[in-house]
């Protein structure tokens, strides 16, 4: 391939991305200007809370409880060898709220929830479902969309926060009743080192953040995906690939923002 | 308006979520153990902080009476001024001791509080006269080895 093509290529892939990420911003405002009449009839973000939160509900719960056992025993092999065994209880906790509780269940969220989303729509698309709603004068966006968002963005929180409390009490779990830390310390060390509005609301303000990111780029590609089987398997693999970036490159700047610098 | 099985799988999702929540605030976190409304400011100067931080916790006879909230330096007459908040149930004389201690040989450092004898108790805004600065390890190597060469040779 000559250069000329390939610098070519690169400029047109670039543009092309901006221009997505252009749209996705019109999309978005879009979600917010519909979203006053889809909270009117709130039963549709009732029926959409019920499969993207609750269907959740056990991939969150043993994930978390997996993540925190695992959390207990590696921290106790490192803390033993410093004799601070009685710091799990701080390591685990705040390991969980600040990072892998919004962290891990946004991943989750994307994969179990955030794909369906995307195949969901792009399907209605690629069916002309969205086309016939346009043609009885329903606009997609209040009816399908913005629904789809306000339970994504509601529902993330509620999840990181179970997350990080049902890994919690896996780490008590390998920690205290299988190991052996002493429970008084465990738990006192753990409520004098993690601070209310420091840790726990930081990590409720990155789920809701990641909350927000997951279902838009989920909807938005959904909506954008071209109306073919192929079309849809696409979009769907993107929306895991970028949604779990951007998890993961939002986690640190916003980490940076909380707790960086001081 | 109709129910159906769904209101009740979404309303205990809701229910969980915010039970795990307020679990995270009340026994994890520190809104259950710590109010912070109810409480009085004092100051002290200190010679030399080590490694004190905003945050750090202010004991007396080893119970968590308050926090430290601010560490500045006093570039008039160059020591650092530490203001502490005070939980109002615990008063304490004028003439109390503020110590930095450390807990464990690396741990944390905290603020002691040793009470005095004085009638008059501290009000808010008032400063802790009597303090002592944290002990440094570099300061007691330094000691040691000039108390060590100060020791005529056998």
């Amino acid at each position: 391939m000559s250069v000329a093509k390939t610098i070519g290529m690169i400029g047109h892939r670039s543009i092309n991305a901006v221009w997505r990420i252009g749209t996705a911003t019109r999309f978005f405002f879009y979600i917010m200007l519909y979203s006053a009449s889809s909270f009117r009839r709130f039963h549709l973000i009732i029926k959409e809370l019920f499969s993207t939160g609750v269907m959740s509900l056990i991939i969150i719960i043993v994930a978390g409880l997996f993540v925190g056992m695992v959390l207990g025993l590696q921290g106790y092999e490192t803390l033993k060898r410093y004799g601070s065994e009685s710091a799990l209880g701080v390591m685990v906790a705040l390991g969980l709220v600040r990072e892998l509780g919004p962290v891990i269940a946004a991943l989750l969220f994307a994969s179990r929830a955030g794909s369906a989303m995307t195949a969901e729509i792009g399907l209605m698309k690629a069916t002309e479902q969205i086309s016939a709603m346009e043609m009885m004068a329903v606009n997609p966006i209040a009816r399908i969309v913005a629904p789809r968002f306000w339970a994504g963005v509601i529902s993330m929180p509620l999840l990181a926060a179970l997350f990080s409390a049902v890994g919690i009490f896996g780490g008590y779990f390998v920690g205290v009743v299988q190991i052996g830390v002493d429970e008084g310390s465990f738990w006192s060390q753990m409520q004098s080192a993690v601070d209310f509005r420091e840790d726990i609301m930081n990590g409720v303000i990155k789920s809701f953040v990641f909350g927000t990111a997951v279902t838009v780029i989920a909807l938005y590609e959904g909506y954008d995906a071209p109306p073919t089987a192929e079309g849809v398997s696409g979009a769907t693999t993107r929306t895991v690939v970028t949604s779990s970036l951007v998890i993961l490159m939002l986690d640190f700047v916003l980490t940076a923002m909380m707790f960086g610098g001081t | 308006m109709e129910r159906a099985t769904i209101d009740l799988w979404v309303g205990m999702f809701v229910v969980a979520g915010i039970a795990a929540l307020v679990m995270l605030a009340m026994k994890v976190g520190n809104l259950g153990t710590y109010n912070v409304s109810e409480s009085y400011q004092v100051h002290a100067y200190f010679t030399n902080i080590g490694g004190l931080k905003p945050k750090a916790s202010i004991k007396s006879a080893g119970v968590l009476v308050g926090r430290v909230t601010d560490i500045s330096l006093d570039t008039e007459r160059y020591q650092a001024k530490v203001v502490m908040s005070l939980d109002k149930r615990y008063q304490f004389p004028k003439d109390t001791f503020a110590n930095i201690l450390t807990s464990g040989l690396l741990g944390e450092q905290y603020i002691g509080l040793m009470p005095g004898g004085d009638d008059q108790m501290l009000k808010n805004g008032e400063q802790l006269k009597k303090t002592q600065s944290a002990i440094v390890l570099e300061d007691m190597i330094g000691k040691f080895i000039y108390n060590k060469a100060e020791e005529p040779a056998k």
